[in-house]
């Protein structure tokens, strides 16, 4: 039951009586096996109340407690105390405007991922009474790793395009995209290459892999990406120069 | 008006370029990035190589003497180096690229990679060899 | 919003950045052995002039120059936006005129030899 005292500075903006977000600094005594989570609560329940932030399953499979810790996106429910030293600088995600202390605007991302028309549009609408889609092992291997997204937005922290081009649809947005094309029972694909190929869809990618690295899922959203930008090559040259060729 | 009585005020921080030193990650892209300085420099030089080329054997022997000064060495030298990061980072990336599924599994990273390092010493041995070099 | 036009570049980059990923680190390597003064056979006139004088040669090396300069040219103009300069529009014109004139030079040296 060993413990030590931990430092965290934490980014607090509390728009009804701050012009600018400020840094604040709590000692937590904390337990060896904590999560900066436990940190935060600790804060909230002993030392803060007023220390506003988002979390939920504190097992990392919700994406709500996505927060830049010591300049990293990550998950405060699997960031381990033990494998920081000195003091631990804790603020809201990168990318996104600061709504209150550690939460953020997420309007955009919401935004983003509904416009990849995340839901499955098939060739013909099936009747009940024909059954169920019936997929292969392979099959379900083709997409499955990009279904495991989370929402957490840490990609679109980590992404330096996102930083710079607010438009740029984003990593996690592509990669639940590119679930849909690649599942066995989807046809639309062709629609959702208006939001993909567009200017602001994968184009804007440089393929840095920040987004890929500090996915807790192991989506790959830069393999996503890039498959979504050769397939669109491989379109476009298609149209422009075999234009009599169906897709 | 809404926000105004609700109390919001998002508060958007600025963006710098401070992100390319925020982890070693942005620094090793743009190391990456930077590798097109010089494969276009020596592009470059290829051209005005050719130009040499078809000026004459005399031209072309100065162009020959002019690699020698310690400024081409020296460029060439770093143009080496980042011509191989070139490759080393785009033939680990490939693979994420282009994903191949046989049967139910996906090859692994490591093969796709390898068959390009593979191609790439063989091809690099056949260029030397048809230089001369062996 | 309407699909870009991004494929006609990022094409030409993809394959210029395959093909130099394979060959250039040998050229440099040999272009290297000849600036200190151990020149490859490959590189004596007589050698070079022949390879360039055959129309396969021709076109190999402007295969080569071109994608070279355009898949340089395309990430240099990443690189400038990722270094805060804005004008995407006026780096893009630059530096992909840039590897067609340098293309262009290159097919006219060539058709001299």
């Amino acid at each position: 039951m060993s413990g030590r005292v931990v430092e965290l500075e934490v980014l607090r903006y509390h728009p009804e009586t701050d012009q600018e977000p400020r840094f604040q600094r709590y000692s937590v005594p904390c337990r060896e096996e904590w999560v900066v989570l436990d940190a935060l609560n600790y804060i909230k329940e002993h030392l803060d109340p007023t220390l506003t932030y988002r979390w939920s399953c504190h097992m990392a499979v919700c994406g709500s407690c996505g927060m830049m810790i010591n300049q990293e996106p990550k998950l405060a429910c699997k960031a381990f105390l033990r494998d920081y030293q000195g003091v631990i600088r804790v603020e809201p995600l990168r990318h996104f405007p600061i709504e209150r202390d550690l939460v953020t605007v997420i309007d955009d991302f919401m935004a983003k991922l509904s416009r990849v028309r995340p839901y499955l549009i098939p060739k013909d609408i099936k009747a009940l009474e024909a059954g169920e889609y019936r997929q292969t092992p392979a099959e379900l291997k083709r997409f499955k790793q990009y279904s495991m997204c989370i929402n957490c937005m840490l990609c679109y922290a980590a992404c330096p395009e996102y930083g710079l081009i607010p438009k740029y649809i984003g990593p996690a947005a592509i990669a639940l995209a590119h679930r849909w094309n690649q599942d066995s029972r989807d046809a639309g694909r062709e629609e959702r290459q208006e939001a993909l190929a567009a200017k602001e869809g994968a184009w804007e990618c440089s393929f840095v892999g920040a987004c890929s690295e500090v996915c807790p899922e192991h989506v790959d959203p830069a393999g996503a990406i890039q498959q979504v930008k050769i397939r669109s090559t491989v379109d476009w040259y298609q149209e422009h120069l075999m234009p009599w060729l169906k897709k | 008006m809404a926000e105004e009585m609700s109390g919001r005020r998002p508060y958007e921080r600025e963006i710098t370029s401070e992100w390319i030193f925020r982890h070693p990650r942005y620094l090793r892209y743009m190391v990456r990035e930077f590798s097109c300085l010089f494969i276009g420099g020596y592009a470059l030089l290829m051209v005005v190589g050719l130009e040499r080329l078809a000026q004459g054997p005399a031209a072309w022997q100065g162009f020959l003497q002019a690699l020698q000064s310690p400024a081409s060495v020296a460029f060439h030298a770093v143009a080496l180096a980042f011509s191989l990061y070139h490759s080393v980072t785009w033939f680990n990336l490939t693979p994420k690229a282009l994903p191949v599924q046989l049967g139910e599994e996906f090859l692994p990273d490591a093969v796709i990679a390898g068959a390009h390092y593979a191609g790439w010493f063989a091809l690099s041995a056949v260029l030397f060899w048809m230089a001369g070099i062996f | 919003m309407a699909k870009s036009n991004k494929p006609i570049v990022w094409g030409p980059f993809a394959a210029g950045g395959t093909l130099t990923a394979f060959l250039t680190p040998a050229l440099i390597a040999l272009t290297l052995l000849a600036g200190l003064g151990r020149v490859p056979d490959a590189l004596s006139y007589e050698h070079l002039h022949a390879f360039a004088a055959h129309w396969l040669g021709k076109a190999a090396l402007v295969v080569v120059i071109g994608l070279s300069l355009w898949s340089a040219a395309h990430r240099l103009r990443i690189t400038a936006y990722d270094l805060g300069v804005r004008a995407d529009a006026v780096v893009a014109a630059i530096v992909y005129a840039g590897a067609l004139a340098g293309t262009g030079a290159a097919v006219l040296y060539l058709l001299r030899i």
